[in-house]
């Protein structure tokens, strides 16, 4: 009890002094938030991606057969598709139709895909809830989309698909194979990319690399491929992650290196005439120990909490500019809470144990040094 | 009677470290609400065969970021420069890193 006591009593006297430096403390306070707030929410939110991701794509094709000429993306004839049946562990083949569609009155960029079973006949579309919020459009009206060959075809709206899905659908246009060739012009033996189904997975790499060798040309992209790709989705070496996390970092960097290259005048003052009054060094240490604990766990506790508000109850609106970029349809980023208990921790230690490690230290060199040495500084 | 300074810091972290750890309660509450979201987006991937998230849709190689090449962002005409903003965003695949051509 005694101890506790004690405890309370440093407590008592360090809330108080940073209360008679409450400006600095403020400030102090509200910019390690922020610090916490950015790294958090950046956290929060790729790590909600990059999980969503790897649970909805667990379902995606198992490889995807492109074809590539002069470097680009081209159509792949239906003819490949005999072949590459034929190789062993291979069940099926398909052609998959799916294009872009660049829409000049709303700027905006569609994409068209082709059920297996589209339900409704030629002439029909359905569209993702993000294309419904930015056209205005809805079911039952008429969508008029430009042919290659420069007709104007309108289409009638049969359905709209639900916001639930917009982290997928949202730019999305379904049509049926009949309207999709004749929108853009594709003859009937050519097909955007082909998709395999295969029977072992475990064969997915030698099956990749025979189609690979029976047509040079083709490029096979398997599932593990799409999976790895968003396990490394805004990885923190990419572009704008590196500037916004290395910008918050150096900023904590400055905070520690001031605390720990010194102590103010004040703050040595304080410091003698607590040794002077008969505080023992240990009990100066504990104090430091304790205004470090008040601000940076505050600060780290707030921070944490501000950045899960932030990510999962208003869809990351600030992130929302830079997310946005050039993009007239954008999905709303309603992301399902995955917080990776080991990277808060990280964050924990990474923040609130060397800013209190750099509080205690330059007090241990003032504390130990003659009391009236220190207060005349 | 007024509380000491002491209490009132040990009530604001008790406070804090409750909704810290509410945190993680609403976060388990909502994944378990979102299991018929996640369904129906496996169901979509499912039926249209698709393999990537919508998260830009300014450029292709943003929009479907497991199908793009190597040369997609350099595409516009010789010389380009990539220059979209989500560029700056994603990095490239690693399938694209990786040598993986027999």
């Amino acid at each position: 009890m005694i101890w506790v006591e004690k405890q309370r009593n440093i407590i008592d006297f360090t809330i108080s002094s940073l209360f008679r430096r409450k400006g600095k403390i403020a400030a102090l306070t509200a910019v390690y938030t922020l610090i916490v707030f950015i790294l958090a929410s950046v956290i929060f939110f790729t790590s909600a991606i990059r999980r969503e991701a790897s649970l909805i794509l667990r379902d995606a094709p198992e490889i995807v057969v492109q074809r590539l000429v002069a470097g680009r993306h081209d159509l792949i004839p239906l003819s490949y598709a005999e072949r590459i049946r034929e190789i062993r562990g291979v069940q099926a083949v398909s052609g998959r139709l799916w294009g872009y569609y660049y829409d000049p009155v709303y700027g905006a960029n569609y994409t068209l895909v082709v059920p297996v079973d589209f339900p409704h006949p030629p002439g029909n579309i359905v569209i993702g809830d993000g294309l419904k919020r930015s056209s205005g459009a809805t079911r039952d009206d008429i969508f008029p989309l430009r042919s290659h060959d420069g007709a104007m075809i309108p289409f009638i709206i049969k359905e709209t698909i639900s916001a639930a899905s917009d982290l997928i659908t949202a730019d999305t246009i379904l049509i049926s194979e009949e309207d999709f060739r004749s929108l853009f012009g594709i003859a009937g033996g050519y097909a955007t990319d082909l998709t395999l189904k295969v029977r072992n997975p475990k064969e997915l790499s030698t099956i990749a690399r025979k189609i690979g060798m029976i047509y040079p040309d083709t490029r096979p992209i398997s599932r593990d491929e799409i999976l790895r790709t968003y396990e490394s989705v805004f990885d923190w070496r990419g572009g704008m992650m590196i500037v916004v996390l290395s910008g918050s970092v150096l900023a904590f960097v400055i905070f520690a290196w001031d605390k720990a290259t010194g102590l103010s005048a004040e703050e040595k003052k304080e410091i003698g005439i607590l040794k002077g009054l008969g505080w023992e060094t240990s009990d100066v240490l504990l104090m430091k120990f304790w205004e470090g604990t008040a601000v940076s766990l505050s600060s780290f506790l707030m921070g944490i909490l501000l950045a899960y508000c932030h990510v999962f109850f208003t869809a990351s609106t600030l992130f929302e500019p830079a997310l946005k970029g050039w993009s007239v349809i954008y999905p709303d980023f309603r992301l399902t809470p995955f917080i990776d208990p080991l990277q808060v921790a990280n964050l924990f230690f990474l923040t609130v144990i060397p800013y209190t490690v750099a509080t205690i230290a330059p007090s241990w060199r003032a504390a130990t040094i003659d009391p009236d040495a220190v207060m005349r500084g | 009677m007024s509380l000491r300074k002491s209490t009132l810091f040990f009530l604001f972290i008790a406070l804090n470290t409750v909704l810290f750890a509410f945190m993680f309660v609403d976060a388990s509450h909502r994944r378990a609400s979102a299991l018929p979201s996640f369904a129906e987006k496996r169901r979509f991937v499912k039926d249209l065969r698709l393999t990537d998230l919508c998260l830009f849709t300014d450029t292709r190689y943003t929009r479907h970021p497991s199908m793009a090449d190597q040369f997609s962002p350099f595409q516009d005409h010789p010389f380009a420069l990539e220059h979209f903003p989500s560029g700056s965003l994603l990095t490239p695949p690693p399938h694209l890193r990786l040598e993986r051509r027999p």
